[in-house]
């Protein structure tokens, strides 16, 4: 795999909220990296750090108290950490831009959806204002909205269209890469597909590339074609959607799967993992599940190495220091 | 014979705003038996929150009966129905608001117990509020926390042992997983499942989440636009959904699993108003089916085939 | 970490619980600098207020006439000067503390009872007994709070009881509609369905789940509003409508010692700085209160 093929590149990443009591430890030393074209999943729960890693992606880490500990990243090559803040202005919605949650608040209630597709299309390129409008048009009946409505306000729209609109200013500029943060959580379940085909034919469309973050399995086996797990700040397996999926590794990963409710047998046990995650100001010694993990064992006090199980699937799981260790998936 | 615990009789549930009547609950029936999970899925906006709330007489009903028991709960009085209120219970969705943050777990859940007398002895609360503590799985050191310092699966266990304090019969969980993560979720559900079966107790379930309830649930309602279109056993309507909402709707759902490309079918446009609606079928807009018929006036819910109702003209078959 | 740990893992007792919460706000509180200060002065204020009568006595020292020693400048003497009948300043400032202060107290209770009950039943139970009660609350306030005051210690004489009522009423606006608001906020939450739902009596779920949990911007109003009503109160005596003669309110301290402004500037500024400063200190106070209470400021 050539640098040149990679979009994004993400080198032991470590992020800390540095709070006057205590430190967050957020992130713990990533390493990600998203071929073009390629959508890649990001799965993890609640504090697992996913939000943080795609903010540091466009250096948007409230500072204070957030602190990019160490780390690269790197975007179609150039070097995130060091940018300056006017580089950063130029990338941010021209070469990487973002989808977030919650389409309520992540539009302006007192413009019009046309003007603010327009005032990202007008902040990269320079095109007059008209055309600008012209262009957000354009964009809105790209998403499934008649161009006619560009005039109108964002309370005018439904939830699903309103996440259309954010959809429609995030590819505005033709982004290279796109960092989705759950897109579709705040959506009901028919919405939701709408907008997860449309994000996906757009992404193939604009020959672009996306890190989707997500807590749905579902989603992740929907669009994705590769999938990091990420849990207490650090990735613990990642690997294809085949690799996941079908050869899971980490019992982390193992757990999650268990956990989600079998829709063609509902006599199935659901499985929990036992026990809640780890307070991140005090993360345990060594590896960061085991105190929650079936198979653990005195050799999970160190922190286990990446190990590469095939040239696309790693895990990061010292069970695998022996060769006989397996995992069992799925209860019947 | 069977055992029916709760049968609500052509509820509806009316908000007047400034653009007409919002139809939040209009004209549903259903019958649930004792010991069994109904579960009511739909999507936000179609009812399924509000009707559960009417059952409780959270919400006052506009119109319709809801017998608890054999006993019409809609018509009693505030003072008969303070009474009543022990056997019916709620599980809420948001763990956060749903707990008092200046009470701590002790006070939450011994609240009810002073408040219907149940219990007057200190000690004998206090060992009662320590054992729902131990039935929800809670460890006894949580005893003199504020809700602020758990996490969101065990807000929801203080929530569940807050209700299980008075001893109801009947208990209308409103999404009490969604707000939770997937490894937090199955601890819940099957908590409560387990609850179910050890305290006989009956379930509403209302979720928007169509893998959680047919894990759940015996029987299945599907709400739309504030009625039932389709109401099933579990596995009859997963398996044979007659209702073309129905079916988008289980088309819809993510499975993680991958390979299982399934005929998708994606609905056009969104959810309409709830408001001032008009005697049509309230799914023709979106329906690929739909015509004239569907149009001029609405269908009702009838059994097509046993336990299988159907408000739709032209049910599908599989 | 492991000592971290075990101070989780060990059963608090309901009071530890408390104490650990109430311990979180004072430490947040004493972070903020203006806040110190202004309880400091309060503190201070108050303690001055309280020792008055043991240290003066109220006969000779405050209201006793010496016009041998009419008019001094301010000396080691007489800190503050003495005024036209030769009554020495400071001992009269500090004794007017004690109406300032409970002046200030007793009429923002008056305030905060009337308005907090009424501003709950609004809030909670809305429709008609809150239009009612809200459209009064516009009538009273629309009235100029200075003007209302007026017209209550005309209606009922100048004392210094009628003076705080006067303030009182005109403080009740304010605080009704800050509780209504609050208590709408905290209305709509689940918990209180959930009361409703185990069968708990209404007026239960007032005192022991809403207003608990609406308090802190009340008590906020509460500091500031002080503040305010000593700065009413000394404007009314300023009038002639408040403390009667000869006590040494400040408001009416400095109405005696306008006369003499132009040559004897002291005898206004040294009472003049005493509300300054009290009112400062309410102030300061009530912004780090709101800092410490309000939830959205938290992290």
């Amino acid at each position: 795999m050539s640098k040149e093929n990679l979009i994004l590149e993400i080198e032991n990443l470590v992020v800390n909220y540095e709070l006057e009591a205590e430190t967050v430890r957020a992130v713990n030393g990533i390493s990600l990296s998203l071929e073009k074209g390629k959508i890649v999943g990001l799965v993890g729960e609640t504090g697992a750090g996913k939000t943080t890693t795609a903010l540091s992606i466009l250096k948007l880490i409230p500072d204070p108290p957030g602190i990019i500990k160490n780390g690269n990243i790197s975007v179609d090559g150039q070097d995130i950490i060091h940018a300056s803040i006017e580089e950063m202005e130029v990338i941010r919605g021209k070469d990487v831009s973002m989808i977030f949650q919650d389409p309520m608040t992540s539009l302006n209630p007192v413009f019009t959806v046309g003007d603010q597709i327009a005032e990202s299309i007008e902040i990269h390129e320079k095109i007059s204002r008209n055309e600008a409008f012209k262009r957000a048009g354009e964009m809105l009946e790209m998403v499934g909205i008649p161009a006619s409505r560009a005039t109108e306000y964002p309370h005018q729209f439904s939830g699903g269209m309103k996440q259309r609109v954010v959809i429609a200013i995030a590819l505005a500029c033709n982004p290279k890469l796109i960092i989705a943060d759950e897109p579709t959580t705040a959506l009901d379940v028919t919405i939701q597909a709408q907008v997860l085909s449309l994000i996906k034919d757009l992404i193939e469309k604009n020959n672009a590339s996306m890190l989707l973050i997500t807590h749905d399995l579902g989603i992740v086996a929907e669009i994705c074609d590769e999938v990091a797990v990420m849990y207490a700040g650090r990735i613990v397996e990642k690997g294809t959607l085949e690799d996941i999926f079908n050869n899971t590794k980490h019992p982390y990963t193992e757990g999650l799967f268990n956990s989600l409710p079998n829709i063609d047998d509902r006599n199935a046990i659901l499985k929990p993992i036992k026990g809640l995650m780890p307070d991140p100001t005090n993360l345990p010694r060594g590896c960061s599940f085991a105190p929650r993990c079936d198979y653990c064992t005195d050799i999970c006090e160190i922190q286990p190495e990446n190990r590469m199980i095939s040239h696309t699937h790693s895990v990061a799981c010292s069970a695998y220091e022996n060769p006989e260790f397996s995992i069992v998936r799925g209860s019947k | 014979m069977k055992d029916i615990i709760l049968e609500v009789k052509n509820l509806k549930k009316y908000f007047k705003t400034p653009k007409g009547m919002l139809q939040a609950v209009d004209d549903i029936s259903f019958s649930l038996e004792r010991g069994k999970t109904l579960g009511v899925v739909g999507e936000s906006g179609c009812g399924k929150s509000t009707t559960g709330r009417t059952v409780l007489r959270l919400v006052e009903p506009t119109s319709g009966e809801i017998y608890f028991e054999g006993e019409n709960i809609a018509a009693l009085s505030k003072k008969a129905l303070m009474k009543k209120r022990k056997d019916i219970q709620m599980i809420f969705q948001d763990p956060f608001s749903s707990l008092d943050p200046r009470k701590t777990v002790k006070n939450i859940i011994a609240e009810a117990i002073v408040e219907n007398k149940m219990l007057k002895d200190k000690t004998a609360i206090e060992k009662r509020v320590l054992h729902l503590m131990e039935t929800v799985g809670l460890a006894e050191r949580l005893i003199n926390a504020y809700p602020h310092e758990l996490d969101g699966g065990r807000r929801q266990r203080v929530g569940i042992a807050r209700a299980l304090a008075v001893e109801p019969k009947l208990i209308v969980c409103d999404e009490p997983v969604s707000a939770l993560d997937v490894s937090i979720q199955a601890q819940i559900l099957n908590l409560l499942k387990k609850l179910q079966k050890e305290m006989d107790l009956t379930y509403i379930f209302i979720t928007h989440d169509l893998s959680v309830v047919n894990y759940f649930s015996d029987d299945i309602a599907v709400m739309y636009l504030g009625q039932i279109v389709e109401k099933a056993p579990s596995e009859a309507l997963f398996d044979n959904p007659r209702h073309p909402y129905t079916q988008a709707l289980l088309s819809a759902i993510p499975v993680p699993v991958i390979g299982k490309k399934k005929d998708r079918i994606i609905l056009k446009g969104e959810i309409s108003s709830p408001i001032n609606l008009k005697d049509e079928c309230r799914f023709a807009s979106r329906c690929i089916y739909a015509d004239e018929k569907c149009k001029s006036k609405s269908p009702v819910l009838t059994e097509i085939s046993p336990n299988h109702f159907v408000s739709c003209y032209k049910p599908l078959n599989f | 970490m492991d000592n971290h740990r075990s101070k989780h893992k060990s059963i608090r007792t309901e009071k530890e619980t408390s104490r650990q919460h109430r311990n979180e706000l004072w430490y947040r509180f004493k972070k903020n600098k203006g806040a110190m200060l202004g309880l400091f002065i309060i503190v201070f204020l108050v303690l001055v207020a309280l020792s008055a009568d043991f240290l003066l006595d109220y006969k000779t020292d405050v209201i006793g006439q010496n016009l041998k020693e009419r008019l001094q400048s301010p000396s080691l003497t007489h800190l503050f000067g003495t005024d036209e009948l030769g009554r020495d300043l400071f001992f009269r400032v500090i004794y007017g503390a004690r109406f300032s202060i409970s002046i200030g107290v007793i009429s923002v209770s008056i305030g905060l009872i009337t308005g907090t009950f009424f501003g709950a039943i609004a809030g909670y139970f809305g429709g008609y007994i809150e239009e009612v009660i809200m459209r009064i609350t516009d009538i009273m306030s629309a009235i100029p709070s200075i003007l209302l005051a007026i017209a209550i210690v005309t209606a009922l004489g100048a004392s210094t009881l009628n003076l705080m009522i006067a303030v009182g009423v005109a403080s009740i606006p304010e605080f009704v509609r800050i509780t209504r608001a609050s208590v709408l906020m905290v209305r709509n939450q689940e918990f209180i369905e959930a009361a409703r739902a185990l069968g708990v009596k209404e007026w239960k779920i007032i005192i022991s789940h809403v207003l608990p949990n609406a308090l802190a911007p009340i008590i906020v109003q509460t500091t500031l509003t002080t503040g305010s009503s000593i700065i009413s109160a000394s404007g009314l005596s300023f009038l002639g409508l408040g403390v009667p003669a000869p006590a040494p309110e400040w408001g009416s301290l400095l109405s005696a010692g306008r006369k003499f402004i132009r040559g004897y500037a002291y005898l206004t500024l040294f009472p003049g700085m005493a509300i300054m400063f009290t009112v400062l200190a309410f102030n300061l106070m009530g912004d780090g209160l709101r800092d410490v209470l309000d939830p959205k400021l938290k992290q």
